[in-house]
């Protein structure tokens, strides 16, 4: 398909290849943390690691909406569903996730819950209008790129007068998160996680553009690429990072132009702000809580705000001790440091959130790379 | 999650929807999100919504710089840098 087929060639990737490994500096280690999880998917479905010069290392942010979500938010859709007898509406991703008392939502589905897997948060909208009689509440979670279809929903309810639809706002901010990274002891002062430069989300750029990445070039002295999910995307920015690196820069730069602008998409941008605003904390899974990460719908919409209207309270709730996606996703350890990866835990019944989103490190290096760290043993008879 | 893919307008409907061809298939998406569209443009489709809209000289000056990088190879690679312009 156009825009998709011409970006995947392989011949070009391995003459980027090529050009990486010509122009890395051999005694320098580069380490560059793709924060979202479409290039982490992407990366080990089409081999890039492999691809790569060996000191260059990728490591895998937590921008995976799916995999940042805590315990306790998903509680509280399972707790609409079969205490307050909601149709709860969400997308696929979210229905796996493991939650507290052993359920999640497809597992509360089987305990009675009207819960329904929808495509979009205008489907949910048309669920509230095809069942006036039923409280409907949209469970919505994602990144700036997920938030304005979101927003719109709010709106049309709105402008329709829909008495019986609300959401359950989950919408998180990119750049907050990599702030709360930039700062957090690993990468700080410990220097157990060094990151030489960021590999910015394609898709959230879109909405936001390249304006809100500047901060972390001018203050934190990182290089940031914006790039797009195929293939050639990803090793085009990765060469572009290194150069940024070996030349001393710390530039936001964008490989995914096509798309994405400095400012953004405007008109998605106003109606967000009119939607929602900034909560002062949120609680993500591996970062803890982190401070304006979040949003929340403002209170001249409160009623389709299902926090209020059904006065739920948010409460904390541990992970899994067995289970390491906290310091995965903050890149403090790699998916085959976890006891539990590949035995306990895998794609068909997942332990932690990093490994139920095909776009989540656990879930990606399950499917496509873990077959790589096994040595091949040629015995001649 | 965050998956979005390119597709091309055939078709613009009222309030603010229009159908999409993603590789043959149809789809009907909303366009409220993003400024003017015409038929022929490529959106990139985001949980049925256009987010934001492909710039095809962009598109083939993306090319052209990993073109860049097969010199030698240059005649090879300037045909799918036009056929994305």
């Amino acid at each position: 398909m156009k825009y998709i087929d011409e970006f995947r060639d392989g011949d070009i990737a391995r003459k980027i290849s090529a050009r990486l490994a010509e122009e890395v500096q051999p005694e320098r280690q580069y380490s560059f943390m793709e924060f979202c999880g479409g290039h982490t998917h992407a990366i080990s479905r089409y081999g890039i690691a492999g691809m790569l010069p060996p000191n260059v290392r990728m490591v895998h942010g937590p921008g995976c909406p799916v995999c940042v979500l805590p315990i306790g938010r998903i509680d509280l859709a399972i707790k609409l569903a079969l205490e307050f007898g909601v149709i709860v509406c969400t997308y696929g991703d979210t229905m796996r996730v493991p939650a507290s008392n052993s359920l999640s939502l497809v597992k509360a589905k089987a305990r009675g819950g009207d819960i329904r897997m929808v495509y979009s948060a205008a489907d949910a909208l048309e669920v509230a209008r095809q069942n006036p009689e039923r409280e409907v509440v949209f469970f919505a979670i994602g990144f700036e790129t997920t938030t304005p279809p979101t927003a719109l929903a709010i709106r049309d309810a709105q402008r329709a007068q829909l008495k019986n639809f609300s959401v359950l706002c989950c919408h998180v901010l990119t750049p907050s998160a990599i702030t709360h990274i930039l700062e957090s002891p690993e990468v700080r002062q410990y220097g157990t996680v060094p990151i030489d430069g960021f590999v910015g989300p394609a898709h959230v750029s879109i909405v936001i553009g390249s304006q809100p990445y500047e901060h972390f070039s001018d203050e934190y002295r990182k290089p940031v690429v914006i790039a797009g999910f195929e293939p050639l995307d990803v090793m085009q920015a990765v060469l572009m990072l290194v150069r940024q690196v070996n030349e001393g820069r710390a530039e936001v730069e964008n490989e995914f132009s096509r798309v994405v602008s400095r400012g953004g998409n405007l008109q998605a941008q106003a109606l967000v702000s009119e939607i929602f605003e900034l909560r002062t904390t949120f609680e993500w899974r591996g970062l803890g809580e982190v401070p304006y990460s979040a949003l929340k719908i403002r209170p001249s919409y409160a009623q389709f705000d299902a926090e209020c209207r059904f006065d739920l309270s948010y409460q904390p709730v541990a992970d899994n001790k067995a289970c390491e996606c906290g310091a995965i996703l903050r890149g403090v350890k790699k998916p085959t440091d976890c006891k539990i990866f590949g035995t306990v835990c895998t794609p068909e019944n997942p332990v932690g959130s990093c490994m139920v989103s095909s776009e989540g490190a656990c879930a990606a290096h399950y499917s496509y790379g873990r077959f790589r760290d096994i040595p091949v043993v040629v015995e001649s008879i | 999650m965050c998956l979005a893919i390119p597709a091309q307008l055939v078709e613009l409907l009222p309030g603010e929807q229009a159908i999409v061809n993603l590789g043959g298939i149809r789809k009907t998406i909303s366009i409220a999100l993003i400024e003017t569209v015409e038929v022929g443009d490529y959106v990139i489709v985001h949980v049925g919504h256009a987010i934001g809209k492909i710039d095809p000289e962009e598109a083939a000056r993306t090319l052209a710089m990993f073109g860049e990088l097969a010199e030698a190879d240059n005649d090879r690679v300037s045909p799918s840098t036009k056929a994305a312009a």
